[in-house]
């Protein structure tokens, strides 16, 4: 199935649930009107708290900058021994 | 391990694709780093090489010198013809049962490679997949606006898509040979949608994905690769698995 369909299956389904609630009258309808709206501001702050979580944690490495140049500078001094030309382009 | 030749007898178990392009300098760290790091495998690198002006062929050629011609394989294309592409030209000369695909840039460093191999033996996974998003993994040389853009794609792309793997745009992967070749067949994007795109088909095919943590180091200091039009390439590239896997 394309996972568009997922998608439209998951929103239907809320759909048909905030139907039968306006529908049936379980909660004050005052409320219920409100409830895709409280949707939508929680998808938000679902995508905010993940990207401000995701750059509060984000993964550094600046001690791979200093090994890869150890190792360029290996590279380079076993190639050029070996006829390979190494000088920087 | 300052022999090359010694652990290639027989047809190799891996090959190594490395598409260049103006790499003359990079391609030879990158060759003497995946033989430093695999002294024990059988593995070939072939270089695909879009018609560098800088000389990157002469360069391979003399690599080919030290290492030997059955190690390191040059299949040159005439001229600049796209990432996907010279994916599919190296698979066509490649004669590994695994095939390892990463960039020559040196932001994937080859000592990674024996970490891609002894997960996949150990699961016997279809692709492994590198992944910059996990501890021990990470990059270095982004700054904020580029660390923003990378999360905020990755979890719209995680929330819509649900791609079986956290890292969906590197490309530091290895994978089994018909695996690869049945993914790349299927897949139309280019640039970064195109390394989403062949894993979220993979997915969606129901192969076995594992991941292995990866460093990362941008040396291109100073290019943004991010720009405007880049990200509503992003964005289309999303729309268009989600109508399509």
């Amino acid at each position: 199935m394309k996972h568009i369909f997922k998608i439209i299956a998951v929103l239907a389904a809320i759909s048909a649930v905030w139907v039968a609630l306006l529908e049936t009258s379980t909660v004050p309808r005052s409320y219920t009107w409100l409830l895709p709206i409280y949707l939508v501001v929680a998808l938000g702050c679902y995508g905010l708290f993940m990207v401000g979580y995701g750059l509060m944690f984000f993964p550094t490495c600046p001690q791979e900058a200093v090994l890869l140049q150890q190792d360029i500078v290996e590279a380079k001094e076993f190639l050029s021994k070996r006829g390979v030309d190494v000088s920087s382009d | 391990m300052e022999k090359g030749g010694e652990a290639g007898g027989g047809r190799p178990e891996y090959s190594i694709i490395v598409p260049t392009y103006n790499e003359r300098l990079n391609v030879a760290l990158i060759v003497y780093l995946i033989f430093k790091h695999l002294p024990d495998a059988k593995f070939e690198i072939i270089i695909v090489d879009d018609g560098s002006p800088d000389g990157t062929q002469d360069i391979v050629k003399q690599l080919q010198q030290v290492y030997g011609e059955d190690r390191v394989l040059l299949r040159a294309r005439p001229r600049k013809l796209g990432l996907g592409t010279a994916y599919m030209h190296g698979l066509k000369h490649a004669s590994g049962e695994f095939v390892v695909i990463m960039d020559a840039d040196l932001s994937h460093h080859p000592k990674y490679l024996p970490s891609f191999i002894r997960k996949q033996k150990e699961t016997g996974a279809d692709i492994v997949t590198g992944t910059r998003y996990v501890s021990n993994g990470g990059v270095h040389g982004w700054n904020l606006m580029r660390k923003l853009t990378s999360r905020g794609a990755n979890v719209l792309a995680q929330t819509l898509l649900r791609p079986g793997a956290s890292d969906l745009t590197g490309s530091f992967r290895l994978y089994k040979r018909s695996v690869l070749e049945d993914v790349i067949s299927s897949c139309v994007s280019k640039g970064y949608v195109f390394q989403m795109e062949m894993i979220v088909r993979a997915t969606r095919k129901g192969y076995h994905i594992e991941e292995v943590p990866i460093t990362f180091v941008d040396r291109v200091f100073g290019i943004s690769k991010l720009g405007g039009s880049e990200i509503v390439g992003y964005l289309k590239g999303l729309v268009y698995l989600l109508l399509t896997t």
